[in-house]
């Protein structure tokens, strides 16, 4: 039996995610693709997970997928990689985005390819100064996948993205941060302490609301104006119904920290 | 008047009529539908409501007919029940129905959302009829309401594969009126029942009854039927009171007659 591919600690109200196959700068192979897709849906339905941190273990985030596995397969002509992409990726990511917790990306090192597009499928990526990213898949000959055209365009525009998918140019965290690609960057030894600080943050917070933000948000790319005020007169029907609202007004008017996620008396 | 398998309450002038069968994700045995018939004819007989709406839980409108009482079944028997007969009440309703979908909609509980006059759907809603997978076909209606309200095209595609489509994709084939965030399903159907209720009964009646004709007839015979029943609202109080509030710009206060 091999080392997981996946470790998972949770702590707390966070959950940890460490991608394990520091050897091959934590190539996606099928097991872990399961193990990621697995950890994301537990997450989901966990009370006790609040928060979600993913990160690599060793020099990589991750280099995205098994580009050894891709050459054999390419010479012997049987490659269906929209179909292996249907099977193993694309459920993964819809794990990821389904998931109603915040999710924080740790850019530990390299995230090229399917490893970018995973970071960019989470809701925030903090990355180490040393940090690398690269759309990459130009390189190979291959179209950005795993959802990397979706979260590009939107997250640093058409232009950028158009440039960073052409060139598959790799870029340092200074210049991530000026495109947008990502949220912070902290000094490398302080990129776990930063992200779980964040992360912990999270999980004191109003998880409903935040669930129900991501779900907004969401949608929100696919609406007009119109569409989306509305949207956002429901959720805020819906939020202005649950403990945490009740509790975070109660402790503004008492001037005083609100305790989220606690059994409220009603 | 107490159910087994529906909880029936009213919200104002709302009859609302729940599926509330959680263990089985709200499979529609022959006792449920007998029941929320029941239990919407009640409220189309009430003076005192407007507006019905028909839903089930968050994860489940209704996720189709029970398995375990069809797998030994015969045509013999199936005829002799011919269960899906008693759908037709459903269809001689006067008052709108209004279907607050969330989760799975699926085989018996899609053919049940389709025959509501209008949806309002969670974006966890999935609308499918999965009967092929089984070996049979849909037996409530799926085939004909499927093609009737979102195309042969779009209804090839979902009797053939079995399929089921998300809550966007219904309402982007034409099935679905409003797509709104999981949990607000209700909220948003209300709302609908309210604006509904607030109009004048008869003419909303005889709106609904126009709007069907027009699947059942000629366009011809459905613009004389129309036509006629324009004509008959002239007879009625609340016309006059509508018209003379709309003149003297003041709400109106129907009375249904």
């Amino acid at each position: 039996m091999t080392e997981s591919t996946l470790v998972v600690e949770p702590s707390g109200g966070v959950l940890s995610l460490r991608m394990n196959r520091p050897q091959a700068l934590n190539a996606m192979n099928g097991a872990m693709l399961l193990a990621l897709r697995r950890a994301f849906e537990s997450a989901s339905r966990d009370r006790e997970v609040r928060a979600v941190v993913l990160t690599g273990e060793g020099r990589a985030f991750s280099s995205g997928g098994d580009v050894k596995e891709m050459a054999e397969r390419a010479q012997a002509g049987d490659a269906d990689l929209g179909a292996d992409l249907r099977q193993h990726y694309l459920p993964m990511v819809r794990a990821i985005r389904a998931c109603p917790k915040p999710v924080i990306a740790a850019l530990n090192g390299t995230a090229a390819g399917a490893g970018l597009s995973l970071a960019l499928a989470c809701d925030l990526r903090i990355a180490a100064d040393d940090a690398r990213l690269s759309v990459a898949f130009v390189r190979i000959g291959l179209v950005p996948d795993a959802g990397g055209l979706f979260f590009l365009t939107r997250l640093c525009g058409f232009g950028k993205a158009m440039e960073l998918a052409l060139t598959g140019d790799t870029v340092d965290a200074a210049q991530a941060l000026a495109i947008g690609l990502v949220n912070a960057v902290v000094p490398g030894g302080q990129l776990m302490a930063a992200a779980l600080e964040r992360a912990r943050a999270f999980s004191a917070g109003p998880a409903e609301t935040y669930a129900l933000i991501k779900r907004g948000l969401e949608r929100a790319l696919s609406l007009d104006l119109e569409q989306a005020l509305e949207m956002e007169a429901q959720l805020q029907t819906l939020a202005g119904r649950t403990a945490d609202h009740r509790e975070a007004v109660r402790a503004f008017v008492d001037k005083r920290q609100p305790a989220f996620g606690l059994k409220t008396q009603s | 008047m107490a159910y087994e398998f529906v909880l029936a309450e009213t919200d104002g002038p709302i009859g609302i009529v729940t599926i509330n069968r959680p263990a089985v994700l709200n499979a529609l045995n022959p006792g449920t539908i007998a029941e929320l018939t029941e239990a919407l004819e009640a409220f189309d007989a009430d003076d005192a409501i407007g507006c019905m709406i028909l839903t089930g839980s968050e994860r489940a409108f209704a996720a189709g007919a029970d398995i375990t009482q069809m797998v030994d079944a015969g045509p013999v028997e199936v005829l002799r029940d011919d269960n899906f007969s008693r759908w037709a009440r459903l269809r001689a309703l006067h008052k709108p129905l209004i279907a607050a979908v969330s989760g799975y909609a699926l085989g018996g509980g899609c053919e049940l959302a389709l025959m509501c006059d209008l949806i309002v759907a969670s974006e966890s809603a999935q609308f499918g009829q999965p009967e092929v997978k089984l070996g049979i076909i849909p037996g409530a209606g799926g085939t004909q309401r499927w093609a009737r309200v979102a195309g042969r095209t779009a209804a090839m595609e979902i009797v053939l594969t079995g399929d089921p489509v998300s809550a966007v994709e219904a309402q982007r084939l034409g099935i679905v009126n409003r797509v709104v965030p999981v949990g607000a399903h209700l909220d948003e159907a209300r709302r609908l029942a309210r604006t509904i209720a607030s109009r004048p009964p008869l003419a909303v009646r005889l709106a609904k009854e126009a709007v069907n004709q027009a699947q059942e007839t000629s366009l011809s015979a459905g613009l004389e039927l129309e036509r006629k029943l324009f004509y008959l609202l002239f007879a009625s109080e609340d016309k006059r009171e509508g018209m003379r509030a709309f003149l003297e710009k003041r709400p109106a206060r129907f009375q249904g007659r």
